[in-house]
């Protein structure tokens, strides 16, 4: 046979037995409605729940208020905040030291701080200081707050001004509490991605392979003469767009219902994801060479993969408050990789150089973790 | 058993042979699953492989297939050596396992057209070759149907089927009718003559000993050994016995092995 023919036939190969198994995994998975509806569902259902947690809607938050001074200016400033819909005053603070547990105790959104002597400072001096302290536990509601609240302060400038024609500055310093890096739900959306990948092509895909050894299908085909690698990788490829095609739907959803803007190259994020979804993929692979039972399958990649990366991608909790023992653990999670990657490119919008380092590593990952489960098919296989 | 004190005559050169065994072994650590079997199976042969669980059946089968290499010994199926040259095997045979093996969430035609594929059959054989099979075993009607919505026997008949879509010389049948009602064993078997007389050689386990005695020859494996091979008459001569049940029972009793 010359090597055009030897050529040809393995193409006809491919075509009748790789093409054919990949119609077969197409048919499991679209005759599985429940199965497709979670795949294509959980994904659209969290982030229409994140869009509707997020709320910039402010009104009648309450407000304490710690006033040493007590004049006429702060009185003023204290019944204009609490004239305004926004605000309802509903604490006087008797101490610097009732600051601090303020927060703790109720729904306080804000705490306003006079400086000392405020009125006397202002009208000798032109100058005065007051703090807002902010609940940012919800860091849109936080901003809002914290605007409405400055221009409450504004106003009572403006109208100084009008009165007494001389200029005046209140110099407003707002502090955010409990999330001083104002991380707001958008954050969630590249952990939301890592975690959905892990779901549909880790489980899935080990759950596929696993469930035709149990069912006593693979051995058939393994007695047949179906090369074991087109079976495996077949079953790959169904799980691959399907996962492209959630991307694209997040990606859809975060900018037309939570109005994430996409700053980043478009190209470049999906060459990224594509390399995460490629490791995802690897991973359940590595799953279905070393368990049995679709059972524990399913517990090797939710034990194993989804606690994991929810814990200690940086979805839940960011890696930079951990303690350097789980930090150091989260540097083998490739969706913590994957989620500052995808920060980076969605987010911040920076060039495809700034996450060459995460693009590297998970490039590395994808390729030892398919060298293994390959090695691992071979010796299973016999 | 004589043949072995006969050391000219290799079972390896017998020429109408299809399934030609010597010495086969396989061992899991210290433990022989399949112990040094040596046996011929001829062309066209209904050979029944019998033995109680844990004998080494699906083992020895196993090698057989392909799917799993010998520790030691020799064997040729359709030909070729099953260790070295199990992709020529696995093109020369059918294997029908243990438990049912098509995919309940796939078409009748579906599946046909998958393992048929697999085999490297020219797409528009494989449409009019699906029509005949199905008419033949009378589910022409149920060529849409999810394999999952039939019936037990039916879907027996059509593993069977599938195995055999190919027209391999060999086909092997691991206990294919275990769970099957009387009326759908006895259906089965002439499916299985019928191929038989079409040539294909039958390797057939089973734990059923009326089945036995539909064979042309029976083996009986104890604790990995062959310890009986002939025809369900002589065995029964030879152990002076009325059915093959009693043979069975005769040599099961020796066992070692505890079942599992």
């Amino acid at each position: 046979m010359s090597k055009k023919t030897i050529l040809n036939s393995q193409l006809s190969t491919l075509n009748s037995q790789f093409f054919a198994f990949v119609r077969k995994e197409f048919y499991h998975i679209f005759r599985d409605m429940r199965t497709m509806l979670v795949i294509i569902g959980i994904p659209v259902f969290q982030i229409l729940i994140i869009g509707f947690a997020i709320s910039t809607e402010v009104k009648n938050v309450e407000v304490a208020v710690y006033d040493p001074s007590n004049d006429e200016a702060t009185n003023r400033i204290i019944n204009q905040l609490d004239a305004s819909e926004y605000f309802n005053v509903v604490r006087r603070l008797k101490s610097a030291n009732d600051v601090d547990n303020e927060f703790q105790k109720g729904k306080t959104g804000l705490i306003v701080i006079f400086s000392e002597d405020f009125g006397k400072s202002l009208y000798h001096t032109g100058d005065a200081a007051i703090q807002l302290l902010v609940d940012a536990s919800d860091p849109n509601q936080g901003m809002t707050i914290s605007s409405y609240a400055s221009s409450v302060i504004a106003g009572y400038q403006q109208e100084l001004l009008q009165e007494t024609n001389v200029p005046v500055r209140i110099n407003p310093e707002v502090r955010m509490l409990y999330n001083p890096e104002m991380r707001s739900a958008y954050n969630f959306v590249p952990g939301l991605m890592g975690l959905i990948f892990m779901l549909v092509c880790a489980m899935m895909t080990s759950v596929a392979i696993v469930r035709e050894k149990e069912t006593g299908t693979m051995e058939v085909l393994l007695a047949s003469p179906a090369k074991p690698i087109y079976i495996v990788v077949s079953k790959l490829v169904p799980y691959f767009i399907i996962s492209w095609i959630i991307f694209i739907l997040i990606l859809l959803l975060s900018v037309f219902v939570l109005e994430v803007p996409i700053t980043g190259s478009l190209v470049w994020l999906n060459v990224f994801t594509l390399i995460f979804i490629v490791v995802a993929l690897s991973l359940g692979l590595l799953i279905s060479t070393v368990v049995k039972t679709q059972v524990a399958a399913i517990l090797a990649s939710g034990m194993g993969l989804i606690m994991p990366v929810m814990i200690l991608s940086g979805y839940v909790f960011p890696v930079e408050s951990m303690p350097p023992v789980l930090q150091w653990i989260s540097g083998i999670i490739p969706a913590r990789w994957f989620n500052e990657g995808a920060k980076k490119l969605i987010i911040e919008g920076v060039p495809v150089r700034s996450v060459l380092k995460e693009m590297m590593i998970l490039l590395g990952m994808a390729i030892g973790i398919i060298t293994v489960s390959l090695r691992n098919i071979k010796t299973r296989l016999e | 058993m004589q043949k072995k004190n006969n050391p000219p005559f290799s079972i390896l050169n017998s020429p109408f042979s299809i399934i030609k065994v010597e010495n086969l072994t396989k061992r899991f650590g210290t433990f022989a699953a399949v112990d040094r079997i040596t046996f011929s199976v001829g062309k066209g042969e209904i050979f029944g492989f019998l033995g109680a669980n844990g004998a080494g059946k699906t083992t020895a089968i196993r090698m057989l297939c392909g799917l799993s290499k010998p520790t030691s010994g020799e064997g040729f199926v359709a030909g070729y050596n099953i260790e070295k040259q199990s992709e020529m095997v696995k093109k020369n045979i059918g294997y029908m396992s243990q438990k049912f093996s098509l995919y309940e969430d796939l078409k009748v035609w579906e599946n046909i057209r998958l393992f048929a594929g697999i085999y490297g059959l020219d797409g528009k054989l494989i449409s009019r070759k699906t029509d005949e099979t199905l008419k033949k075993i009378g589910l022409m009607n149920e060529k849409n149907t999810l394999v999952k919505e039939l019936p037990l026997g039916w879907k027996q008949k059509l593993a069977f089927s599938v195995a055999i879509f190919h027209e391999p010389k060999i086909v092997f049948l691991d206990e294919p009718t275990g769970g099957v009602d009387p009326i759908t064993r006895r259906q089965f078997w002439e499916m299985i003559y019928e191929a038989a007389e079409k040539g294909i050689t039958i390797f057939v386990t089973t734990h059923y000993m009326d089945e036995a005695e539909y064979c042309n020859r029976v083996s009986i494996m104890v604790d990995g050994r062959i310890d009986a091979l002939d025809t369900p008459k002589q065995l029964k001569a030879q152990f002076q016995v009325e059915s093959m049940d009693e043979v069975f029972r005769q040599l099961a009793r020796n066992a070692k092995r505890v079942e599992n």
